[in-house]
């Protein structure tokens, strides 16, 4: 087993670390802290092709693989996991659904302009009433001619506010219960469909995370994903994608804030020795460093199986489950490392610790990636 | 080649519009130096157009003689007329050592001059000296980003070349007395030979510089007192061709502009030199400056952060240090 | 316009450390990169081609591992990459580091030969125009700014101590690029997964025009007679005289480090 990168993979991780360093970082501050979805960042990211790395050149992608892609999601969280699950969210949940399922016209005239990085995008699946239980959709989507007739919201949608391509879901034959949800694409500006409130959040602030609100919007019916009824499958499949992108990002918060306290405990110095020369702290580091090599190789794992072809479904919940517990226990510790002054907005692990919380939360809960583990150890 | 017909030590008197730049002053200075110890002339030459005052200024600084090569064409530097001219002197009178100051036009000319010479060209050497057995010059330099120096020799091929960066040699005192050999003449170069046609030459005052690209900082914070303290800075700052910056705290209080402000929140910089003036040395500012090449505080407080981590820690009030600081540099220039 | 774009890995001098038990040099972890100066080079020769069409061939004189440095400049954009590289060349001094890659350059087509000014690791300046004069073309050095006016002409906008001077040349030309040239570009993530498809030419002292004498170490007009580390940042020095004693002992440190 050839645990080393490819060349290709070791200049991915090259580029987008010099970006991270020169684009991403500098602003990471002030963005979480004025709450500014930074469209700079995401338009340099296009111009480089960092928006559609995993998808075919004849779509505008850049024809990598998809550990390259995970790559740079976590080098890029490494210094601002908002900017990560940017890119994931417009990647792994946009995107790579229309790859997997599109037809061949949604592909030219919809995955394209995103691979290219022409235009942004967002996945639509929670609800008010279905977080968990993303069965519960309440949205529906009414066939009418040549047309479906939406009605419904959606919550806490990851670059909602600035997003121009949308997967959404909704309800088209209630009686059939999770086989009546359908997958649509449905485009920003399309009459009946505004966005609603932009949450207020305790990390990843930055990011565009909003309400949208369907009120007799009107989706053509070329714009249904698959087939009618087929909505849930796909929304799950594309989620185990999904998954190893946030999975990454909470691998790059962990990284990032054991890095900033390895350079902390150099110089720091308390009773005469710099902190690293006591040895509860240096012990501290080494089991931070340990888990985080461990759960690395999980996420790399399932990235490596998606290509493959082979059932990542478990790799993915996996990854996603211990990245996001490492990145909460990586990011609480350094903290604690930093003491006061890890406690005030002059060092970033404060907004590391505050960001490292979502990942246990979004797209799909830790107590879901459990259920996943389990439903398979037990079958 | 005949290394033993190469006789003499030879410095290239760099004029920029009619004035002759300090660097070969300097150079005349060392020239002599190594010129006494090998038992030769030293010789400046200049290349220009109505230069008989820099002649004798050159002889008045060191030269035992000046050879003067006159010529419309040679009034501003170009490439392909100064190389010609002096590697046909080069050529025909054989001097063992040629010194140029590293300077724009320097690092320009040094090179083309030692390809078309076939011989060793070592820059910006910082020390220049004489084996007194084999009586090769030996030039020592920075490499590595400054982080290994080397002692080069150039052996079986003249003239030996260096170039120098301008302040690392000082020049002899000006004895207006002193007389020797201006050897003047009409240098043979035309039009075509120079390959690039000037359009215009611009001066423009210096920028306001970033202070992430500066080589030299002089940085104030707290024990300032007040933002009239960074008028005092800035007199140092200029003078050393750096800039100022400042701590948090300058900021916060107004005293300087948040684009100065070196720490945690601020600017990470890493130049030459850091002057650290009234500044506690608060794990958040060390975090900005700590890799620094050479470090300076100067704080009234001996025990303050700063002074462990700086490499010349002066225990003193810095209204009365930096001004002296700036009066004794002056003297030295 | 053909541009040709002389480029050296470099360690980033940046991360060198001296390890102060032993007074040596670090190397070992030193992460290997494009010198900057080359990469501005390299940037404003894509940059030219993007305007006015073209061909943008990097080259490399150095050892075997160069290559990667050559690849990430077929990421950056350029078309097409040469290697020289051969026991042969080992030891070289500027000298002869210009008349082999002049060697090279003699068997390719050219408007335009870019480099950087210095490398960071010899930190001469030299190669660039020793190779210029091998090549009997001429050179501007420290350039800030290129325009091109026609084919065959360039307007240049090349750095003084004080200014600037704008001169006009005839291509074919030798530049140096200065950082201040542009900001250049990163790699683009699908020239990464393209350009390890490319081949890269590589050539030897066979295959290059040059006299083999001239070569390496025994082509050197220059050899390293000694080497010595700067000192390792010892414990600093505290100064505690009456203010004009202490000015006067800090300035003599300060020129002796050549800092002032």
């Amino acid at each position: 087993m050839d645990f080393t990168l490819t060349r290709e993979q070791q200049f991915v991780k090259q580029m987008v670390d010099e970006f991270t360093e020169n684009e991403v970082k500098p602003i990471a501050a002030e963005i979480d802290e004025t709450e500014r979805f930074p469209q700079e960042t995401v338009d340099k990211m296009a111009k480089y092709g960092m928006l559609g790395i995993p998808f075919p050149v004849k779509y505008g992608g850049a024809g990598g693989d998809t550990l390259s892609y995970i790559l740079a999601v976590e080098e890029v969280s490494k210094a601002c996991a908002t900017t990560g699950v940017i890119l994931s969210g417009h990647t792994s949940l946009c995107a790579s659904l229309l790859e997997q399922f599109g037809t061949e016209e949604q592909k030219q005239k919809y995955l394209v302009p995103l691979a290219k990085g022409e235009k942004l995008g967002a996945f639509g699946l929670t609800e008010p009433n279905a977080g968990t239980d993303a069965s519960g959709q309440q949205s529906q989507a009414i066939l009418d001619g040549d047309h479906y007739v939406l009605n419904g919201q959606k919550i806490f949608i990851t670059n909602g506010g600035v997003a121009d391509t949308f997967i959404v879901f909704a309800m088209t034959d209630r009686s059939k219960g999770t086989h009546g949800i359908s997958a649509f694409i449905l485009e920003k500006g399309t009459p009946g469909f505004s966005i609603g409130k932009r949450e207020n959040k305790m990390g990843i602030r930055a990011s565009s995370t909003t309400e949208l609100i369907f009120e007799d919007c009107i989706i053509p019916k070329e714009n249904l994903v698959g087939k009618e009824g087929r909505g849930f499958p796909i929304a799950m499949k594309t989620l185990d994608g999904g998954r190893i992108g946030i999975a990454a990002q909470a691998l790059g918060i962990a990284e990032g804030a054991l890095d900033e306290a390895i350079e902390y405990m150099k110089e720091r110095k308390q009773f005469g020795r710099p902190l690293f020369k006591f040895q509860g702290l240096g012990w501290t580091v080494a089991d931070l460093d340990t888990e985080i090599e461990a759960a690395r190789f999980l996420v790399y794992k399932a990235a490596v199986n998606k290509d493959r072809g082979v059932n990542y479904t478990v790799d993915a919940a996996r990854a996603k489950l211990i990245a996001a517990n490492v990145a909460m226990e990586v990011t609480t510790k350094v903290v604690q490392i930093f003491g006061g002054y890890g406690y005030t907005k002059d060092y970033p692990v404060e907004r590391m610790m505050r960001d490292a919380k979502i990942t246990e939360i979004y797209e799909g809960t830790s107590e879901v990636q459990k259920m996943v583990i389990s439903g398979k150890l037990f079958r | 080649m005949n290394i033993a017909d190469y006789k003499g030590v030879w410095v290239f008197a760099e004029q920029r519009d009619g004035e002759l730049q300090k660097v070969a002053l300097e150079l005349l200075g060392k020239g002599k130096d190594l010129a006494g110890k090998l038992g030769v002339e030293l010789t400046a030459v200049l290349l220009g157009s109505d230069m008989d005052n820099a002649a004798k200024e050159l002889v008045a600084y060191g030269a035992d003689k000046v050879i003067y090569a006159d010529s419309p064409l040679l009034r501003h530097y170009t490439t392909d007329a100064y190389a010609k001219v002096i590697c046909e002197l080069i050529n025909d009178r054989k001097p063992e050592v040629f010194l140029i100051g590293a300077t724009y036009i320097g690092r320009d000319l040094g090179p083309r001059i030692a390809a078309r010479l076939r011989t060793g060209l070592t820059a910006d050497c910082t020390g220049l000296d004489v084996d007194m057995e084999s009586k090769n010059l030996l030039m020592t330099r920075p490499a590595f980003g400054g982080n290994l120096m080397a002692t080069i020799e150039c052996a079986d091929h003249r003239p030996q070349m260096s170039t120098v960066r301008p302040g690392v040699f000082e020049k002899l005192g000006k004895d207006d007395s002193r007389t020797a050999d201006i050897d003047k003449f009409k240098a043979d170069v035309s039009s075509s030979d120079v390959k690039i046609k000037i359009d215009q030459v611009i001066k423009v005052a210096k920028n306001v510089m970033d202070i992430g690209e500066a080589d030299v900082i002089v940085s104030g914070g707290r024990g300032l007192g007040s933002q009239e303290g960074f008028k005092v800075l800035k007199e140092l700052a200029d003078l050393l061709g750096g800039t100022i910056a400042g701590s948090r705290a300058t900021v916060d209080n107004g005293w300087i502009d948040k684009a100065y402000q070196v720490g945690q929140t601020g600017k990470t910089v890493r130049p030459k030199m850091y002057i650290a003036c009234g500044i506690s040395g608060a794990i958040q500012h060390l975090a900005g400056m700590q890799d620094s090449d050479f470090i300076v505080a100067i704080n009234k407080d001996e025990s303050a952060a700063i002074m462990k981590v700086a490499d010349l820690a002066l225990v003193g009030d810095y209204r009365k240090i930096v001004p002296e600081m700036v009066s004794q540099i002056k003297a030295m220039k | 316009m053909n541009i040709v774009v002389c480029l050296k890995q470099v360690p980033d001098t940046n991360e060198v450390k001296i390890d102060p038990k032993k007074g040596t040099l670090i190397r070992e972890g030193v992460p290997s990169i494009i010198n900057p100066d080359d990469k501005n080079a390299l940037e404003e020769a894509l940059v030219i081609k993007e305007k006015e069409g073209g061909k943008v061939t990097v080259i490399s004189m150095g050892p075997p591992q160069a290559e990667v440095a050559l690849r990430e400049a077929l990421a950056m954009g350029a078309d097409d990459a040469i290697l020289i590289t051969d026991r042969a060349f080992a030891g070289a001094d500027t000298c002869a580091t210009g008349y082999a890659l002049s060697g090279a350059l003699k068997k390719l087509d050219y408007d335009i030969i870019f480099a950087g000014r210095q490398a960071i690791d010899g930190d001469t300046a030299q190669v660039g125009p020793e190779i210029a004069e091998f090549l009997h073309i001429p050179q501007v050095t420290y350039v800030e700014e290129v325009e091109v006016k026609d084919k065959n002409t360039l307007k240049v906008k090349k750095a003084l101590e004080d200014g600037y001077e704008t001169v006009t040349v005839k291509t074919p030309v030798l530049l140096t690029a200065i950082k201040e040239l542009n900001k250049p570009r990163y790699m683009h993530m699908k020239n990464i997964f393209k350009i390890f498809k490319q081949d890269i030419k590589v050539w030897h002292a066979d295959d290059i025009d040059v006299d083999k004498s001239l070569l390496g170490l025994s082509g050197s007009p220059t050899r390293v007679r000694r080497t010595a580390t700067k000192e390792a940042r010892g414990k600093g020095e505290i100064v505690n005289k009456p203010y004009k004693e202490a000015v006067t002992y800090a300035l003599s440190k300060l020129k002796e480090k050549h800092l002032i």
